[in-house]
């Protein structure tokens, strides 16, 4: 479509009107959070900025209905991994059905880009990601957070969850089908926390 | 009678290609190999007629690539194809004629030099230099061929295929000076950075002062340097994209749709028309968040500090737009190879609406705070003055090239993502001075909102990523459901994008310029080579130049409407 070249226009015969604009937006914004507290800023950490149910934050391992990791070890995560920050130690369990389970499983969360790349690479909604994001620790050793702490973060629903396999799937049909055999067969019911 | 002399290779249709038709004929027998790759032509031509094509491809009246955008090095180590060990690749884009050219020449490993082509692109100075440090390459004729990236005690060229990697190399003495001082003189030599408030990053300038005037300047880069092109030859082609957030960070999401775009032109497919129209959506409110940052922290460092807050509430905004796509806000990882990561949330277009309300409502605030403003005025008019000519040498690019009166937009010349389907208008100076930069960008930001408003009154619906099991992962409602998908998933993560074998430039317009993405690629999992054509690179380049002649506080009233970002000019 139609795309045109312009001109600038350098002639705006300046002025100093919009100095006494500047001066007029910062005491009417002054008097706004004064009085009206409608400031932009928030008092973090008493207060936290809401964030969408997307939000990269803190993994989460999620858990069959017996407790245990419904992760396979499966290495997909640790392969596509950017930032190779996962680390997998995988054994065997005693189902047929299932056979592999991880009995190490750690993310270095101080080499973690927050990309989301092993929510997408998992074949099992076995990792997501939660919205939590106020990552502290006193120790290098501290942040580098294993299998059971990566589990039990899905107990803490004070965050929520974040970025995980999409809910707006176009196929989302067969998916449920697909969730409702592996149920039925398997016994795997897909414990995701609450949105 | 031309013809007798062309190499056997060259095939009718390639000779229609002005480019290829005019070098064959001057070169004959130099002229090595012409290639059309996925519309891109690529000419390879001899050593010693470096020098000769350089300058045809400049000054042919057929031809007139003046624009400079990209020159490096490659190293073929193991590839048996290659002529020799080194290439060096040169990328000129022709303002006329709306056209790219790709140049290579080998360059044996036993003897790696090269002709400089300063003397006709000065842009070319710091990519010489660039290429010697990464790969060793001399450049004859270079006047100052020195370590640019890396630091003086590194040894050896990184970006070498046997470069031997996990090395430390510590630098205990910084470069002292990078000018000469005359002996005797009474001028005044200071530092702006590596970290001066005023210098937007990690970067140095050194000047000499004559009282308030600056005499001579030098600039010294790569503080943040982190060879993100190394590290993208061990990643795969999905791998790179968290990568690219961190180039021109204050609009990261524009890089990964370059890099999409990029891989996508390599790979011959196509994103779904819902994905190309939410990346302009998303590219666009980008671009109005780099100019906010631009403009905004350019005046903070003159002194007038409303502009910035004022308009950093509407940046919150897109940020918080960006994050409700995708999760994050900065480094936000959208894109895929062939579309989307997800499609967008359900309140995407009412969202978008409302932001983009809310921005152009502090952008008009800016407006009126800025443009007719005597103080500003007084500052920005008639400094930094970069010519037409220079500018098109040192390989300028966006807002400042069109600053200098260059009539040219990748989106108008080259539409990628559907850009075609828009009506924008592309703004130009006529001075190019800092005001005139600064009006470009502003303008800009209207015709931004321009684009998002059409492209969210014909959003399509549909998928947003590729239906291709070799590019993008199954819908995961299938990999849970069938073994086929399993596969095929399983296939994806592990072998990655395994693309044809060849060499694509993907160019897209960023916030700041041209942005390319140079691939050469063996048809493995890996970018057998990346290059990235950062435009602020160029920009800066010009900044010691510019400086000459002014006054020192004027240096930082033009820094700031360069738009450098440390993260794409070190790379
Ligand atoms: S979010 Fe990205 S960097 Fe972090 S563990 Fe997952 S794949 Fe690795
Ligand atoms: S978390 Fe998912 S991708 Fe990673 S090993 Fe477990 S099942 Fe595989």
């Amino acid at each position: 479509m139609a795309t045109r070249i312009v001109t600038v226009d350098r002639n705006t015969r300046p002025g100093v009107g919009p100095i006494l604009l500047g001066m007029w937006i910062t005491l009417r914004n002054m008097l706004q959070t004064l009085f009206q507290r409608k400031g932009a800023t928030i008092q973090y950490p008493e207060e936290n900025r809401p964030v969408s149910t997307r939000y990269r934050g803190i993994h989460i391992l999620t858990v069959r209905q017996d407790g245990s990791p419904k992760c396979v070890a499966c290495y997909m995560c640790a392969t596509v991994c950017p930032a190779e920050c996962i680390y997998i130690e995988a054994g065997e369990r005693p189902e047929k059905s299932i056979e592999k389970y991880p009995t190490r499983f750690e993310i270095d969360l101080l080499r973690c880009v927050y990309c989301g790349f092993c929510v997408d690479a998992c074949p099992e909604e076995a990792i997501i990601m939660s919205r939590e994001n106020n990552l502290v620790g006193t120790t290098r050793a501290e942040l580098v957070i294993d299998r059971d702490r990566l589990m039990s973060r899905a107990e803490t629903a004070e965050h929520g969850a974040g970025y995980r396999p999409d809910e707006h799937d176009v196929r989302r049909p067969v998916r449920l089908a697909a969730l409702d055999r592996l149920s039925k067969e398997h016994g795997i019911v897909p414990g995701m926390p609450k949105r | 009678m031309a013809s007798a002399t062309l190499p056997a290779a060259l095939s009718p249709a390639l000779l229609e290609q002005p480019a290829v038709r005019v070098l064959s004929e001057a070169l004959g027998e130099n002229l090595l190999a012409a290639t059309d790759f996925r519309g891109e032509i690529a000419i390879t031509v001899e050593r010693k007629a470096w020098y000769k094509a350089v300058s045809l491809l400049r000054d042919h009246p057929e031809l007139e690539f003046k624009l400079f955008l990209d020159l490096c090095g490659v190293d073929f180590f193991d590839r048996e194809d290659q002529p020799e060990r080194f290439a060096v690749v040169l990328h000129l884009y022709s303002v006329s004629k709306k056209r790219h050219v790709r140049l290579r020449t080998p360059v044996p490993e036993s003897d790696p030099k090269v002709q400089t082509i300063i003397p006709l692109f000065k842009g070319a100075n710091w990519f010489e230099r660039e290429a010697w440090d990464m790969y060793g390459i001399v450049f004859d004729g270079h006047p100052n061929l020195i370590r640019l990236l890396t630091h003086d005690a590194f040894v050896g060229h990184p970006l070498r295929k046997d470069y031997p990697q996990g090395q430390r190399h510590v630098l205990k003495e910084p470069r002292k000076w990078l000018l000469q001082v005359p002996p005797e003189s009474e001028h005044m030599i200071v530092n702006l950075g590596p970290s001066h408030p005023a210098m937007h990053g990690c970067f140095r300038v050194q000047t000499l002062l004559d009282g308030e005037i600056v005499r001579d300047a030098e600039a010294e880069i790569g503080y943040m340097h982190r060879n993100f092109e190394k590290m993208a030859e061990a990643r795969t082609y999905w791998q790179v994209i968290p990568y690219t957030d961190r180039l021109n960070y204050c609009s990261s999401f524009m890089n990964g749709h370059g890099w999409a775009l990029a891989v996508e032109k390599l790979l011959g497919v196509q994103a779904p028309a819902r994905a190309e129209a939410v990346r302009v959506i998303l590219s666009e409110f980008s671009r109005i968040m780099d100019h906010f940052v631009c403009i905004s922290t350019n005046v903070v460092d003159l002194g007038a500090i409303t502009p910035f807050f004022v308009v950093f509430r509407g940046r919150e905004k897109i940020y918080e737009l960006l994050e409700s796509c995708c999760g994050a806000r900065l480094t936000v990882s959208y894109v895929r190879i062939g579309g989307l990561a997800q499609d967008v949330p359900d309140d995407f277009v009412p969202r978008c609406r409302e932001t983009l309300e809310f921005v152009m409502d502090a952008f008009k605030q800016m407006d009126e705070l800025l443009t007719r403003n005597i103080i500003f005025n007084n500052r920005f008019r008639d400094i930094g003055v970069l010519s037409k000519e220079d500018a098109l040498s040192y390989g300028w690019a966006g807002p400042c090239l069109r600053g200098s009166g260059v009539e040219t937009d990748v989106r108008r010349d080259a539409p990628y993502s559907g850009y075609d389907q828009y009506d924008f208008d592309v703004p130009v100076g006529t001075t190019g001075d800092c005001y005139d930069r600064y009006l470009v960008r502003i303008e800009e930001i209207r015709q931004s909102a321009r684009i998002i408003r059409q492209a969210l009154d014909k959003l399509p619906a549909g998928p947003v990523i590729v239906d291709d099991r070799k590019v993008a992962l199954p819908p995961k409602s299938e990999v849970y459901g069938n073994i086929e998908s399993l596969m095929n998933h399983f296939k994806l993560v592990y072998d990655g994008i395994l693309p044809p074998a060849g060499e694509v430039y993907g160019a897209t317009e960023g916030a700041n310029g041209e942005l390319g993405y140079y691939i050469v690629s063996d048809g493995g999992k890996h970018p057998y080579r990346l290059k990235v054509r950062p435009p602020c690179y160029n920009n800066y380049q010009a900044y010691p130049e510019m400086l000459k002649g002014g006054q020192i506080a004027d240096a930082i009233a033009i820094i700031g409407g360069l738009n450098v970002i440390a993260g794409e000019l070190d790379r």
